[in-house]
């Protein structure tokens, strides 16, 4: 089982600008004072080994797409955002024209993870089946009036492959080419949906655009037994503690401090801070990456939780 | 966790000792709004002396939130004081340090708040 982002950014995608390139490139330049490379790859063992993480990588910009990779022929992925163009991109060439399956497991239909269907490759193959899955009434509804005018000039009726709505329960289990996909009502505006997706003994929790209200314990109980020794948590950590329940209270996102609680409550193996904020540069994100660890550590109990933040292009082993 | 408060002219001050988390929190918010109505009806200010606070957790957090909130609400100030340092790194991690005015000890935060009050603190 293999987690690949395409997208992680929240809301809206944002990329670096010449300045911020020209930033990174100054700040390694500085660290690399003094130091001599007689070729490309001993500057980027060097580049990959002793700078920041901020220096050297983006946290990305595309909004969310996260694919959940299992043996076999089809595809699985969690929401639509604009990662869904780099992640088309990667079908197509995987399939080398011949037409491919995909099921997409939607958390909710806000803008920021729909928008990148449009321009999803394989939608306008004929032969591809496309099965988008979800708890809303209004799943296919969304869908549809985004590729219609004034938004998009392609009619939902002219792309090419063949596509489902499939609408499953929450707390229902959903059985899927041998993989149970549970998914799991979450706090949001309109509601959004966590899923659980178990595929021989691997766990993997993808829980974005979700609120968590700290003084409700049932609630927290309810997340812990979602979350339940799962091997890689996906969780919205778009702000800090402090600005989650203060001004941005009732937004529908929560923090990377209560990813930590929740995944020390369910004994989670590794906490991936998600939906990052698009108002956060990488050195902020870095930042809270840092104190999520450091909080780890400070609170930690009879086992430790790995904590990574999400960025396009990462890829997770199980 | 126990809480008791003494007070110092037009401040509140409320010692807070053992662990503030989901168990404590709702006890914990009761008492902290009312030093808050108190010091408010006074014109003055609260400090929290979390000298033998132990551990907070995002519930707990969320109490001083509250407390600040209602302190704005009502024009009256709130500090922390005299923070272990777990305690104080949690603050930091959080991005409560932003929130709140954070002094060393009462004293400081008492000097900071209320005049009046760092003066009765003074004469004990």
């Amino acid at each position: 089982m293999r987690v690949r982002f395409w997208g992680t950014r929240g809301s809206i995608p944002v990329a670096l600008t010449a300045a911020d390139v020209r930033d990174k490139l100054a700040q390694a330049l500085v660290q690399a004072s003094g130091k001599v490379f007689n070729s490309y790859e001993e500057a980027h063992a060097y580049a990959s080994s002793e700078l920041d993480f901020n220096l050297t990588h983006t946290f990305g910009g595309h909004t969310p797409c996260v694919e959940i990779e299992i043996p076999g022929e089809e595809y699985y992925a969690c929401d639509l955002g604009s990662g869904a163009r780099p992640f088309g991109v990667h079908i197509l060439a995987k399939q080398a024209r011949k037409p491919a399956t995909i099921n997409v497991f939607m958390s909710h239909v806000h803008w920021d993870h729909i928008m990148g269907f449009p321009l999803f490759g394989p939608a306008y193959v004929p032969g591809t089946k496309i099965r988008i899955h979800g708890c809303h009434d209004v799943l296919e509804q969304a869908f549809r009036k985004q590729h219609s005018a004034p938004c998009f000039p392609v009619e939902w009726e002219q792309l090419g492959a063949t596509i489902e709505f499939v609408k499953l329960e929450p707390g229902k289990p959903f059985l899927i080419n041998g993989m149970t996909v549970t998914p799991h009502l979450q706090l949001h505006g309109g509601d959004s949906y966590g899923y659980r997706f178990e595929y021989q003994g691997k766990v993997v929790v993808y829980t974005t655009d979700s609120e968590h209200k700290l003084e409700d314990r049932a609630e927290a109980e309810k997340f812990a037994k979602f979350f339940h020794n799962a091997d890689v948590v996906i969780f919205d950590a778009m702000y800090a503690l402090a600005e989650a329940i203060s001004v941005k209270a009732d937004w529908g996102h929560s923090s990377n401090i209560v990813g930590v609680e929740l995944c020390q409550m369910a004994h989670a193996k590794h906490l991936v801070l998600f939906h990052h904020e698009p108002a956060n540069n990488d050195a902020t994100l870095e930042g809270l990456l840092k104190e999520a660890r450091r909080f780890e550590e400070l609170t930690r109990g009879d086992q430790a939780l790995k904590v990574s933040a999400a960025y396009d292009g990462l890829e997770i082993d199980l | 966790m126990n809480v008791s408060s003494r007070r110092f002219a037009n401040a509140v001050v409320l010692r807070v000792e053992g662990r503030l988390d989901q168990d404590t929190c709702a006890a914990f918010t009761t008492d902290l709004m009312k030093s808050v109505d108190t010091a408010a009806a006074e014109g003055g200010a609260v400090v929290l002396d979390l000298s033998g606070l132990e551990y907070i957790s995002s519930a707990g957090l969320r109490c001083f939130m509250l407390a600040s909130r209602q302190a704005k609400a009502q024009h009256a100030k709130i500090a922390v004081a005299a923070l272990q340092p777990m305690v104080a790194e949690i603050f930091q991690i959080s991005h409560f340090n932003l929130v709140f005015q954070v002094f060393p000890t009462v004293r400081e935060a008492l000097g900071a708040v209320s005049g009046d009050a760092a003066a009765a603190f003074e004469k004990g």
